[in-house]
């Protein structure tokens, strides 16, 4: 009876002894869901969610503080993905804005006054100019998010949708008609 | 006798090559405007060089090469620029793409060209050559050739020379080798030469005997070594060119892999024999054969300059009035043309007049009933009916697993299919989507990395800022403290003014005694 109880107790004791040398040696620094899911959002750090950048709201999401329907530029594809990571039910968009298709920003280089106030605005660092300088935005790091219109004090900056060509052309979903065989 | 391999699957739709091999290859006649995209390759579009009115020559770059993969375009005869616009192009997107216009002047004058002695020029200089000619694969694929002579990465030991041309219909491949089969050889030495390659293994499909016997000849009479052309069995896509690989060295290129990696290169007929001419000449590739076929009076190959609209090519034919499609390519693998406008690019291999009685539109699309005859068709060895499924469900991932990027879209899974459906479109579906998320989750991370940049670049001139202030007050501070003491030791000082004579004295009256 004692010999079994010791023999229990020493392996409860090794057990813990392991798994508390895990714990510090395998410690994970930070949380990784944030991570996965910062992974899936567009990062255009628009703040269209209501949080002031991707990560923060990655962050929400993480602790349950936030939906995951919130972030326009992912869309219902983004959704989907933030569904199958976190093992939820996808639900419709609802956020505050509306879905729109992707777009670049678009500075009127005649208007520009060179105030550098939507340089400050970009969280990506697309706008290159300087005081009283034309500005002008690098269309290729540009996340289509919009925080340079409000601060443009001459209202020179538009945003332009992404139009198809033939290099951004893809395939479409094949259509055509199931008729009944006869 | 060499040995031959087997590729899984393939299959035997009826060839219809004989209409258009009667008759030798005719030039085709000057067109009354040529429209020229500036991107006809694989890679970034050449950027133009020149500009509305200016007066150019047969054979004068038009387009410069821009980027690494690129290549350069030129004008197809003598003539004027018109218009550098967009316009509707030979791709399935039936969108506009910048094209210049040349209208000819007649005098098909050639600019100033000189070929150059390829044993006593430099590797690079010839790939340089290449470039500067514009000279891109003719398959099909148009990739920039190159890049494709260029052994440096990886040792190649075979060379392959593609003339197997197994698309029913067309037969610019087969007259080409029919009638210049001495200079086709000659590039395939050059891209020997180039790649240091050990042998060139030629595959003809074995419907072309006229072909095979002619380079054969042309093989002996030039007695080139290390050359060997071989018969390979007419099969349904055995012109691919990991299938010809596969037939020809046994060689299977696994998934993900380039054949280069394993040794071996691949080029068509058609681009050896235009790096002969742009090497040996200095010829730029500004036409090409073409077959015009289906629905035309008289089947026929034509020498057609890059840029002349198809519907006056297909006029040449005597194109039938009930045609109701242009088809570029073939019935296997080709696209609908957006036009007949639209000018032949290096793309074109032959152009297919159809009619509803030539193609009778596809039977209805039934469900898919896992009969499987498309796996045993399959060329890559996959498994397109489950391909089908997590195409249509969307699910890009599943597709992946099951290998849709080995899938080399040549429609024989189309082609056997009892229910009719079009499942090459459904793969072309989804590595089209596969490519936009690959692109957009790269650009996500770039956005990620310029935003943390960013942030951190804030963070780091707020704390200099920080320091910067805090060292100016302590600066302040001190100067304070500093200008305190001194002011206190003015004070002192001015205070008690006699008291140093004081401290001094009795120094001096003591050392006045010691020296006493």
């Amino acid at each position: 009876m004692l010999s079994a109880l010791l023999v229990m107790a020493g392996v409860a004791i090794l057990l813990g002894a392991v798994l508390g040398f895990a714990a510090i040696k395998f410690r994970v620094e930070g949380n990784p869901l944030v991570d996965k899911i910062d992974a899936i959002l567009p990062q255009t750090q628009c703040g269209q969610c209501g949080f002031p950048g991707c990560k923060p709201y990655a962050t929400a999401i993480a602790a349950g503080e936030a939906n995951i329907n919130l972030c326009p530029p992912g869309g219902e594809d983004g959704i989907q993905k933030l569904a199958d990571l976190l093992g939820m039910e996808a639900i419709p968009f609802g956020g505050n804005t509306q879905l729109k298709p992707k777009s670049v920003a678009f500075i009127d280089e005649n208007t520009c006054i060179g105030c550098t106030l939507c340089i400050q605005a970009c969280p990506v660092d697309a706008i290159a100019g300087a005081a009283k300088q034309m500005h002008t935005i690098i269309a290729a790091e540009c996340t289509g998010c919009e925080l340079c219109v409000a601060p443009c004090p001459v209202d020179c900056i538009s945003m332009l949708p992404i139009e198809e060509n033939i290099t951004n052309w893809k395939w479409r979903y094949p259509v055509y008609p199931i008729q009944a065989a006869k | 006798m060499r040995t031959l391999y087997k590729f899984h699957g393939g299959v035997h739709p009826p060839t219809h090559k004989a209409e258009s091999t009667h008759t030798s290859i005719v030039r085709a006649a000057l067109p009354s405007k040529l429209v020229i995209p500036l991107h006809q390759h694989v890679g970034n579009r050449a950027k133009p060089l020149v500009q509305v009115g200016d007066h150019v020559l047969k054979g004068q770059k038009i387009g410069l090469p821009e980027g690494r993969q690129s290549s350069a375009v030129h004008a197809s005869t003598s003539g004027t620029i018109t218009a550098i616009d967009l316009q509707l192009v030979a791709h399935p997107s039936g969108l506009p793409d910048l094209c210049i216009t040349l209208v000819p002047d007649g005098k098909d004058e050639w600019i100033t060209h000189q070929g150059v002695d390829p044993s006593q020029t430099p590797h690079s200089e010839l790939r340089h050559q290449l470039r500067k000619a514009g000279v891109v694969g003719l398959g099909g694929a148009v990739f920039p050739s190159d890049l494709k002579a260029d052994a440096r990465h990886h040792k190649i030991t075979t060379l392959v020379i593609n003339g197997a041309e197994c698309e029913p219909y067309i037969t610019c491949d087969d007259m080409l080798m029919r009638e210049r089969a001495a200079d086709i050889l000659r590039g395939a030495e050059l891209m020997r030469e180039l790649l240091g390659a050990k042998e060139v293994l030629i595959g003809i499909e074995d419907n072309k005997p006229e072909a095979l016997a002619a380079m054969r000849q042309a093989a002996l009479d030039d007695k080139h070594e290390h050359m060997e052309v071989i018969a390979v069995p007419t099969l349904y896509p055995g012109g691919g060119a990991k299938q010809l690989i596969r037939v020809l060295t046994g060689i299977e290129v696994a998934a993900g892999v380039r054949s280069t990696e394993m040794g071996v290169q691949c080029f068509n007929v058609a681009t050896v024999y235009s790096a002969w001419r742009a090497i040996a000449y200095g010829e730029p590739l500004i036409s090409r054969i073409v077959t015009v076929a289906g629905n035309v009076e008289r089947a026929q190959n034509y020498e057609v300059l890059i840029g002349t609209p198809v519907n006056e090519l297909v006029a040449l034919s005597g194109s039938k009035p009930d045609t109701d499609r242009h088809i570029m390519g073939g019935p296997m693998m080709g696209v609908d043309l957006p036009a007949a406008t639209v000018g032949v690019i290096k793309a074109t291999n032959c152009i297919i007049e159809s009619s509803p009685a030539l193609f009778p539109p596809s039977p209805p699309t039934l469900p898919c009933i896992r009969c499987a005859r498309c796996a045993e068709v399959c060329p890559a060895d996959l498994q397109p009916q489950e391909l089908y499924w997590f195409a249509k469900a969307k699910d890009f991932g599943k597709t992946q697993e099951y290998h849709l990027f080995d899938c080399i879209e040549c429609g024989a899974c189309s082609y056997v299919c009892p229910s009719h459906i079009p499942l090459v479109q459904y793969y072309l579906f989804a590595k089209g989507e596969i490519r936009v998320r690959r692109q957009e989750k790269q650009s996500a991370d770039k956005a990620r990395e310029r935003h943390e940049f960013r942030e951190l670049r804030i963070e780091r001139e707020k704390q200099e800022k920080a320091e910067k202030l805090a060292a100016k007050e302590k600066a302040a501070l001190d100067a304070k403290k500093h200008a305190a003491i001194s002011a206190q030791l003015q004070a002192e000082n001015s205070a008690a003014g006699t008291g140093d004579s004081h401290i001094l004295e009795p120094v001096q009256s003591e050392a006045g005694l010691t020296k006493e």
